[in-house]
């Protein structure tokens, strides 16, 4: 398998001359000229001899060819938002390309393209304006020299369909520009003009995913589907409980399965298990993925299962109700709530329980490494390509330089595929076995050895004054800190945790306390689609839906009034840390009162709120902000005739900035409801520091029949920011569920999963 | 070890492999077919879905030694030029997300088409349900066999 990765689009040997792809080795050199992770700047030429096409690559993400082919360079990885589709169409638009002949190239890890990990929503956020601005200096630089051949003023020149195009009507290729490219200088950057939102023709349109008949005809290539001359497969047995050690083993029975090479053995480091490392583990190196799984139950191993054995977390769970209900580390104050709650007419105190969630991609985790003497070359379907390279790097004890990571198709990601503990397993064998290997998780490995969402607990106390209005709002939450992962001393929820659809508690009440407590992690806890936003906006928003009844009130025009005036919030003079905000300024990313409201009210115009629902269906209303877009929604639910919960209808109403793909963040909400209610139905468990479900069966994701059925995205015609969609579907679906339960039952759920 | 001969999209394929070893690694891992997708190995995911005699098979569970000289059909094997009805349709209402489930997705739906060309959401609902999709495509799955269904 040669360098660059056969997506299949890019098979066709002949492309190695005809593209110049800039992961090839001559490119590094320009490594050093990269600045502020960009490479817009620097005019790099490849002529090939006389006759043979010439490329023109005027920075990290695009290429012109004298063949008339615009290649695109994907950089941010695929697992299922549509990003490889919707990053290059930013840059075609601004280019003038003709996007059904454009060619998508997939990136190697490699810090000349940028930031890769493709993770917090925020590809689109972070690389709008990058990617429009890659596509309009090229297009500058092709109206200058079609200019000059013409001898006219480049103003007089435009680009549409991969032609320059003078104001008289004359047309001359792309492509036949690209010799002429090559000469001239790069132009400075407030030469170059972006195109006005008017004359987009992909940005804010539906855009087909580049993949998708690849992805129909089974030729779409995931990380399970490279294959390497020579390819061994290792399927491994971990501890069981995280932080175990093998103490011994015995591979004489696995030894004699057909098909059967070898076994090696995997360093854990015990406990903290880390984020990126390996979890203790054997091998089972096999010439086939069945010899290998077979092997791997044939194993005898004996294990110190190390200081997580006697981890109960159902026990945890009562250790956390304990803890909610005395004082907690204050992390936002706002006024006085014990005087608040004090001289209330009514105090609503509630507590909410979420279970552990495994992220179950689709795709198990799985990735392949050919390790040869100073260089590694890996496959896999990771979401932080550049993490996982210094991973291996590090696990190997070479310089990066010397590792070399490819990036195939993510057969889902979640979050999951974040972490490189896979990609570094793959070539920790691969060294050891002196020959290229997969690594195949099988699904039962990957229920078992997650990095889980924490099950938490929450108590929200609500004070009512004598007018009814909401005096006070005090907010407790305790669950198990990704940092622990690394750091068991972090005890409390993180700053970017709280930041997570806690701490920014948007409404109007006079007196707000949040309150953290401590938990301790006894596996290893990771972020999955849209994070501690899920236990969050739960408990948030069912609490908000009790304070309404309770208020006699309608809960869209109770939190209508309680937004106040449209502004723009700044909680950092209450909260005691960092507002994290997603990672941007709030000067560039306001939180503004205004847009959430208008969701607010679209989704409840949209879903006839106010007209109310026939008999024997309900609906429940939640809204929740989260990675900068603000998301209301509306879900109904009914019942079948077997008393089975039923979704007919879905109104999501979203702003999340300049639409850029509207058909994929359709179908990010479509899916992020469904994967919602997913999570509004299972859970894991542990016992004895191991987990409980195995597979799908236990571990039990909608399927069809269940899923939500008529699912209506409203996207708000919105002239801000872009931001991401992939992760805000979620945290508001599962409260309208649970708010719309209550009203078809009349039981406020508490507790997930939820039991109908 | 024992040698098979299989009847794979219409070709006469012989493999030498243990009986015991799922269809789908002779398909993936002997064949080099990798349309067919490892999803859970117990047949709950519905991934590694192919067609057997016209019957939707989960091939993770399912033992070479089993095949017993039943047509098999992959997704490699539905058209020739990847213009099958059913993947038009998916491509035409850009079903995937993600697209691993896909070809398993895709299996099913043509084998519910084959004996019910005119399918109801029901009918669909059902066929389907051995079927996960983790991204939640399940709407447009269901849009697209509906309008697979009028251009068989």
């Amino acid at each position: 398998m040669k360098s660059n990765f056969p997506f299949s689009k890019n098979q066709d040997p002949k492309d190695e001359s005809k593209v110049f792809v800039p992961s090839r080795r001559d490119f590094l050199k320009l490594g050093s000229l990269v600045t502020g992770g960009f490479l817009l700047g620097v005019n790099f030429q490849c002529a090939g001899p006389k006759g043979e096409t010439i490329t023109f690559a005027p920075n990290v993400y695009i290429i012109l060819d004298s063949d008339n082919q615009v290649t695109l360079v994907a950089h941010r990885s695929e697992m299922g938002t549509g990003i490889r589709t919707s990053l290059p169409m930013i840059m075609a638009d601004e280019l003038g390309a003709d996007w059904s002949k454009i060619k998508i190239i997939q990136a190697e890890a490699d810090q000349k393209f940028g930031d890769q990990n493709t993770d917090g929503s925020y590809s689109v956020r972070m690389f709008y304006e990058p990617m429009r601005m890659a596509g309009a200096t090229v297009r500058h630089m092709l109206t200058q020299a079609a200019a000059k051949k013409w001898s006219i003023e480049a103003s007089e020149c435009h680009t549409e369909n991969g032609q320059v195009v003078s104001s008289s009507g004359k047309t001359i290729d792309f492509g036949d520009l690209v010799a002429d490219l090559q000469t001239m200088e790069m132009p400075k950057p407030e030469e170059v003009k972006l195109k006005e939102k008017s004359s987009y023709k992909l940005i804010g349109t539906d855009v087909a995913i580049y993949d998708a008949k690849d992805i129909a005809t089974g030729k779409a290539v995931f990380g399970a589907d490279v294959d390497l001359p020579g390819m061994k497969v290792a399927v491994v047995q971990r501890s069981p409980v995280v932080g175990g050690k093998a103490l011994s083993y015995d591979d004489s029975t696995a030894l004699q399965i057909p098909g059967v090479l070898q076994t090696v053995k995997i360093e854990g480091q015990g406990v903290p298990a880390g984020l990126d490392k390996p979890l203790e583990g054997v091998a089972v190196v096999a010439d086939n993925t069945w010899a290998a799984m077979q092997g791997q139950k044939a194993l005898k191993i004996k294990w110190d299962l190390g200081p997580n054995q006697s981890y109960q977390s159902l026990q945890q769970i009562q250790e956390m109700l304990q803890s909610v209900k005395s004082n907690g580390k204050v992390r936002r104050e706002r006024g006085n709530f014990s005087s608040a709650s004090g001289s209330a007419s009514k105090v609503l105190d509630r507590t909410y329980v979420v279970p552990f969630y495994a992220h179950a991609t689709m795709e198990p985790p799985v990735a392949i490494a050919d390790w040869k003497e100073g260089f590694c070359e890996v496959w896999a379907p990771t979401q932080h390509p550049q993490w996982a390279r210094t991973a291996v790097a590090t696990a190997l004890g070479m310089p990066e330089e010397q590792v070399k990571v490819n990036v195939t198709l993510l057969g889902g990601g979640f979050g999951r595929k974040s972490k490189p503990d896979y990609v570094v397993e793959a070539a920790l064998v691969s060294k050891a076995v002196q020959a290229p290997v997969r690594v195949q998780w099988t699904r039962e490995d990957d229920i078992h050895h997650d990095f889980y969402h924490a099950q938490s607990v929450q108590r929200i106390r609500v004070a009512l004054d004598g007018q009814q209005n909401v005096s006070g709002w005090n907010h407790h939450t305790v669950f198990p800190s990704i940092g622990a992962t690394s750091n068991p001393d972090e005890l409390h929820p993180s700053d970017g945790e709280l930041g997570l659809g806690c701490i920014d508690f948007p409404f109007e009440v006079p007196n707000i306390r949040i309150e953290t407590h401590e938990s301790k992690a006894h596996t290893r806890i990771g972020w999955l689609r849209s994070v501690s936003n899920i236990h969050h906006s739960f408990a948030i928003n069912c609490m908000l839906d009790e304070v309404a009844e309770a208020k006699g009130m309608d809960p869209v025009d109770m939190l209508i009034g309680m937004l106040g005036e449209d502004r723009d919030l700044d909680f950092q003079s209450e909260i005691k840390g960092d507002f994290g905000n997603y990672g941007e300024p709030l000067d560039k990313f306001p939180w503004n009162t205004g847009r959430l409201k208008s969701v607010i009210q679209r989704v409840a115009q949209e879903s006839n709120w106010k007209a109310g629902i026939a008999s024997g269906k309900a609906m429940g209303f939640a809204v929740q902000k989260s990675f900068l877009t603000y998301v209301a929604c509306v879900v109904e639910v009914a019942k079948d005739g077997n008393g089975a919960l039923q979704v007919p209808v879905v109104h999501y109403a979203v702003d999340c900035g300049v639409p850029v793909n509207t058909d994929r963040i359709r179908s990010q909400f479509e899916g992020g409801a469904q994967f919602a209610l997913s999570l509004a139905l299972t859970g894991i468990n542990f016992e004895n520091g191991q987990v409980k479900e195995n597979n799908f069966d236990g571990y039990s994701v909608i399927r069809m029949p269940q899923s939500p059925k008529n699912i209506h995205v409203h996207i708000l015609d919105s002239q801000e920011k872009p931001t991401g969609v992939g992760e805000p579907p979620v945290p508001p679906f599962i409260p309208a569920l649970c708010n719309a339960v209550y009203k078809l039952t009349g039981n406020r759920i508490y507790e997930l999963p939820l039991k109908v | 070890m024992e040698d098979f001969s299989l009847s794979i999209n219409g070709k006469s394929i012989q493999v030498n492999v243990p009986s015991d070893m799922p269809l789908l690694w002779v398909l993936r891992d002997v064949l080099a077919m990798k349309g067919t997708k490892y999803g859970c190995g117990q047949g709950l995911c519905g991934s590694c879905t192919v067609l057997l005699d016209g019957n939707p098979i989960r091939t993770c569970a399912f033992p070479v030694g089993e095949v017993k000289g039943a047509k098999i059909v992959t997704i490699e094997g539905i058209s020739e030029a990847g213009d099958h009805p059913v993947q038009k349709a998916w491509v035409e209402h850009v079903v995937p997300q993600c697209g691993y489930c896909q070809s398993g997705q895709i299996m099913s739906a043509v084998a519910l088409l084959d004996r019910n060309p005119n399918p109801s959401d029901q009918d669909i609902e059902s066929a389907m349900s051995g079927n996960i999709c983790r991204c939640g495509t399940y709407n447009r799955i269901k849009e697209a066999i509906q309008t697979a269904s009028k251009n068989l």
